[in-house]
């Protein structure tokens, strides 16, 4: 079964198509990972979809509505959770209180001027953040905690509305390797577990390799590889635009300099 | 062996109340290529930013003689040495000839008289053919690898002794990175000498001379390259999982 | 109306447009490198007629007014420079509010300045040597001089740009524009860059303003004129873009010419004159371009400004301790008219300390958790207080429906102007809310037949019991707790938790389904509704009110009120305010130049006390505690 459905996505700045023509499917419970090299038109795809960005044209179906266009609130409101490249909290709030606050919103409590807010689903939120092993930190401001921690909250917080369908913008950006594999697979035990689909981003490719069900590779634009980690690995286009010469680091003799003047 | 190039002696330094550095002191000699590597968060970044003076800190600096521990950032580049931040920060709106020009000061000489290598746009272009192929273009009109290359030709405009290159092969396309290792193999034979902060071990390994390995902030161990990638012990204590 | 006169109003206005190009020109430039406004660029450019009609009348002739004017733009050019090296270097890593703070102090120092050495009196210079004719246009007379005027602006502009595309400065000056510690770590001198960039922003401001000396009287209400002006067409324009000044500045006089132009008309049986609508259209090219074009005509989205402060402590309930404190505060202010037999001042001053605490406390709630920084918060105490007077005055209303009507008054003006601010923040939010109270006070100010202009509305007392300043205490008491604490309650409630949400990470806060613009108009607008009542309480307390009591110092002073209590905690605006109203009363009645003594006040805390009373007070004990 189909859950997020990318037909013919295009978006161009000033003349230049950063993406074009770009179809793809993520099915149920996939674990799908978007990879291209700088300037491949992910980050401008991924944020079509997550409602930051208008497309010029295309569909994007999720279940039965068309995001394309839609706020990223809207999106929200659908089942779409996210993460962000630069994970981003509520500096001034406690870490119960991020997700108490996605909670709230979840539950359309949002411009409720009374009752004290702190009392609002503590006890789902300390559950959310049992389950990324962040329950002990639940009353510490939120900015003090380590970057790695807060990734984790972020995850607590996407993952209140239930979502069907998580987004994860470089999910790993920043962490330390060991930390790296934690959090991907936690996320991959919750999504197994709760059967949501994620469509991530990623740089890192021993993560990717690791871990993604399955593979795309935009390339200027366009989507140029679809397929598991071998197929990607051994795909001949893919191996030109992003892994260069395949010998890693092998010496090309540059052109001589010309003599100091 | 003569004085090191770069000398520097418990170097702390914080933002705000958190303290990232803790008494780090290591050296740079002429012409060499030293890697600084650790895990994120090590603290690379912020020794590079503390030496250029772009953060608060303590410790005695030395470079090429004289001490910049208290200096403003500007009035250290303008000693000679360079900084190639880890984002780039290219100047958007400015094109790749407008870009260069802001880096450029006058050709300059290291203590004992010997001259630095100059650099010109022309010659910059040769070690970079893509930026000669676009001088009128935007900077912000650049893929991410051609940014790269663009900062550190920005930077070499300033005829540096020795430049801070931090993480240059983070977030670009593996084809980069290579062209990126091949311009500091080539820098080094021009007389550069370069501090070069790396998590990828195969980069550091095919360009550095020594490395200084940083944990939470310290120096946890140095030796040559050599050494390090014989040691797959330590390379797994504080580079890897 | 026809097409001559058309014409020759469309000229008028382009040579008013070149006074305010100058002005916005040099207000961009300095925003763009420094990433300050200078909100006292108004008064360089005020101080430049000055020095001008003082140059042309002591030296007189050709060269005492065209050197003049070349010389006067030097002089400020020159006093520029000197306020960066002494001041404002100091403060560019302070936050952005305590920047507008301290160029605001420079107003207040410079406006008292400017009355010491010249008087309160309007100067108007000599007209100028050579150019004493009009030439013939349609009929009618257009001054040689204006003709001048309209094309000295594009003039200056087309110079201005070639120096930026192809000079060293230039090029350094829009490299820092972008990115200024990165110019340093290039080897490049900032500080002397920004002081060349302040010198020279400063000289267009000085030219700006010499060049009027022919043209209009110096007098001293000029620097908040004419920053109001210029912080539109900067809006209008776009922040950092000097053709968008230029065009900005035209299109907006143009507009006002063409308002004029039009003047009165008859439609549908009723004659509309138009050319008292020059501040209304303003208000609707602003709207127009900001609806189209959020960060103007030219301009371009402000990056993440480096360095913003650190974020507040995470909101606690109020502690035993604090809880007892408040009562016993409540306790005493109760008993207070019973002392009052012995000196009825204390009362009177009791409630101009609790207006103010509610005044306050309603800027807080959108300046702290909102972390939307109003600089024309006096628009909705003006509105609530003309509310209420007008109300009194035209239909004889009884004081209880004034005082309803104060709050709802506020709150469509808040519903209306916050619409347009939550789409801005920072420094645009700031010009723009600012501009928006000048309007109001321009509309108070010139809607004669309404408001009674400059004499404003007067006999608004209020009646038996209320007359008797004990029971008046209490009913300002009274509503001041209840609108404190309902502000209080409400920030701990989902709502005032979404606000936060919304100013700590608004992309997070619209990705768990907050609607950011939304959460942030309807807070502006509570905020407008309780400042409204504050409104009222002070129509009746004072028993008149004019447009003087509020202009823009009533809205700084309710920065500096929440500054001085410290904005990252809830008691402090009321502890803030209190202190300031206090302290105003006191000063007031020491010297004629307590404007300046306010501004020395003002850096003094901005230089010392960042985290205000309440905040300074908090880090004591808590050291105090870590090292017991």
């Amino acid at each position: 079964m189909t859950d997020l459905s990318i037909r013919s996505l295009a978006k161009a700045f000033g003349g230049v198509r950063a993406v074009n023509d770009v179809s793809f499917e993520v099915a149920r419970g996939e674990f799908l990972a978007m990879i291209g090299p700088n300037g491949a038109g992910k980050s401008t795809c991924f944020n079509m979809i997550n409602g930051q960005l208008r497309p010029d044209s295309g569909e994007i179906w999720f279940e039965r509505a068309n995001l394309a266009g839609l706020a990223p609130r809207e999106i929200w409101r659908l089942g779409v959770g996210r993460t962000f490249q630069v994970a981003a909290t509520f500096g001034s709030m406690t870490v119960v209180e991020n997700v108490q606050m996605a909670l709230i919103s979840h539950a359309g409590e949002t411009y409720r001027l009374w009752k004290p807010a702190a009392s609002r689903y503590r006890a789902r939120a300390l559950e959310l953040l049992e389950q990324v092993g962040m329950k002990d930190a639940a009353d510490r401001a939120s900015r003090e905690l380590a970057y790695g921690d807060v990734k984790r909250v972020e995850l607590a917080m996407a993952l209140a509305n239930d979502p069907r369908l998580l987004l994860m913008d470089e999910p790993t950006a920043g962490m330390a390797p060991r930390e790296r594999n934690a959090l991907i697979a936690l996320v991959k035990r919750l999504v197994v577990e709760k059967g949501i689909s994620v469509l991530f981003t990623e740089h890192s490719m021993d993560v990717v390799f690791a871990h993604a069900d399955r593979i795309i590779v935009l390339a200027r634009g366009r989507l140029i590889a679809d397929g598991d980690a071998r197929t990607i690995r051994e795909h001949p286009k893919v191996q030109e635009v992003y892994f260069g010469t395949g010998k890693t680091f092998a010496r090309v003799e540059p052109k001589p300099l010309e003599p100091q003047p | 062996m003569t004085a090191p190039l770069l000398n520097v002696e418990n170097l702390n330094a914080s933002y705000g109340a958190a303290q990232i550095l803790f008494d780090l002191s290591f050296e740079i000699g002429r012409g060499e290529v030293v890697a600084l590597m650790g895990r994120n968060g090590a603290g690379k970044s912020t020794t590079m930013k503390a030496i250029m003076g772009l953060m608060a800190r303590r410790g005695r600096t030395t470079f090429d003689g004289v001490d910049i521990s208290r200096m403003r950032p500007y009035e250290i580049a303008r000693r000679g040495l360079g900084f190639t931040p880890e984002d780039r920060r290219i100047f958007v709106d400015l094109t790749v000839m407008e870009n260069l020009d802001i880096g450029r000061q006058p050709p300059r000489r290291f203590a004992d008289g010997t001259a630095a290598p100059v650099w010109t746009p022309q010659r910059l272009f040769t070690l970079f053919p893509n930026l000669g192929e676009m001088p009128d273009r935007p900077g912000g009109g650049m893929s991410g690898g051609e940014q790269q290359m663009l900062t550190v030709a920005r930077t070499l405009m300033g005829n540096p002794l020795l430049v801070l290159l931090d993480e240059p092969s983070e977030g670009v396309a593996p084809l980069i990175v290579e062209q990126m290792a091949n311009t500091i193999v080539e820098l080094k034979k021009e007389g550069l000498s370069i501090l070069l902060s790396e998590q990828n071990m195969h980069f550091a390994e095919l360009v550095s001379d020594r490395v200084y390995l940083l944990e939470k902030g310290q120096i946890r161990w140095n030796g040559t390259m050599k050494e390090l990638a014989g040691n797959v012990e330590i390379q797994r204590n504080y580079l890897t999982v | 109306m026809n097409v001559s006169g058309f014409i020759f109003q469309a000229l008028n206005g382009l040579s008013s447009a070149s006074g305010l190009f100058f002005v916005a020109a040099g207000l961009s430039l300095i925003f763009g490198v420094t990433r300050i406004v200078n909100i006292a660029h108004g008064s360089l450019y005020m101080l430049g007629t000055y020095v001008a009609y003082s140059l042309a009348t002591k030296i007189g002739g050709g060269f005492g007014f065209w050197g003049g004017i070349v010389i006067t733009a030097c002089l400020v050019g020159l006093l520029g420079a000197a306020i960066e090296f002494v001041l404002l270097r100091r403060i560019y890593r302070a936050p952005e509010l305590f920047q507008l703070l301290a160029t605001f102090a420079l107003i207040l120092i410079i406006n008292d300045a400017t009355l010491w050495l010249w008087g309160p009196e309007d100067l108007l210079g000599p007209r100028a040597p050579g150019m004493r004719d009009a030439i013939e246009i349609f009929g009618r007379r257009l001054p040689t001089y204006d003709l001048f005027l309209i094309v000295i602006a594009p003039v200056v502009l087309w110079i201005l740009h070639l120096g930026l595309a192809r000079t060293r400065f230039g090029r350094l000056v829009r490299a820092a524009t972008q990115d200024r510690e990165m110019v340093g770590a290039l080897g490049v001198n900032q500080a002397m860059l920004f002081t060349a960039v302040f010198a020279l922003g400063s000289f267009l401001a000085g030219l700006g303003g010499a060049l009027q000396v022919a043209r209009e009287p110096a007098n001293l209400a000029m620097d908040l004129t004419v920053i109001g002006d210029a912080f539109v067409v900067v809006v209008v324009g776009g922040m950092g873009s000097i053709t968008g000044a230029y065009l900005a500045a035209v299109i907006i006089a143009e507009v006002k010419a063409l308002c004029i132009a039009i003047g009165t008309v008859s439609m549908f049986g009723m004659s509309l004159n138009f050319s008292k609508f020059t501040l209304v259209a303003e208000f609707l090219v602003m709207a127009a371009v900001l609806i189209a074009r959020p960060y103007g005509l030219l301009g371009r989205p402000q990056g993440a400004v480096r360095g913003v402060a650190d974020p507040e402590d995470p909101m606690r309930p109020a502690t035993p301790a604090l809880k007892f404190l408040g009562v016993v505060v409540l306790g005493a202010l109760m008993a207070m008219p019973l002392m009052a037999q012995s000196s009825p001042y204390v009362l009177i001053l009791g409630i101009d300390v609790m207006i103010a605490v509610l005044f306050a406390a309603s800027l807080h709630f959108i300046m702290g958790p909102g972390g939307m920084h109003s600089f024309g918060h006096a628009a909705y105490f003006g509105l609530g207080a003309y509310g209420a007077a007008l109300l009194v005055k035209w239909l004889a209303a009884p004081m209880g429906l004034a005082l309803l009507a104060a709050p709802i008054t506020a709150l469509l003006g808040a519903l209306l102007f916050g619409w347009f601010a939550v789409r801005l923040s920072g420094v645009y939010l700031a010009m723009l809310t600012l501009a928006f109270a000048q309007i109001v006070w321009a509309a108070v100010f010139q809607w004669e037949d309404l408001t009674g202009g400059s004499n404003g509305v007067i006999g608004v007392w209020p009646p038996a019991p209320f007359s008797n300043s004990s029971v008046y205490f209490i009913l300002v008491l009274l509503l001041t707790v209840i609108g404190v604490l309902a502000l209080r309650r409400i920030l701990f409630a989902p709502f005032g938790y979404a606000m936060r949400a919304g100013r700590d990470s608004p992309l997070r806060a619209e990705a768990i389904g907050i609607d950011v613009k939304r959460v942030h108009w309807l807070g502006f607008a509570i905020a407008g509704l309780v400042c409204g009542v504050a409104g009222g309480l002070f129509a009746f307390a004072k028993g008149s009110i004019s447009p003087e009591t509020i202009g823009v110092g009533r809205s700084i002073d309710g920065l500096v009120m929440v500054l001085l209590g410290g904005i990252q905690t809830l008691t402090g605006p009321i502890v803030g305010a209190s202190v300031f109203a206090v302290l105003q009363d006191t000063i007031m009645r020491q010297t004629e130049y307590w404007r300046a003594l306010l501004g020395l006040i003002i850096l003094l805390l901005v230089m010392a006390f960042p985290a205000g009373i309440v905040g300074g007070v908090i880090n004591l004990l808590r050291r105090w505690r870590t090292a017991s």
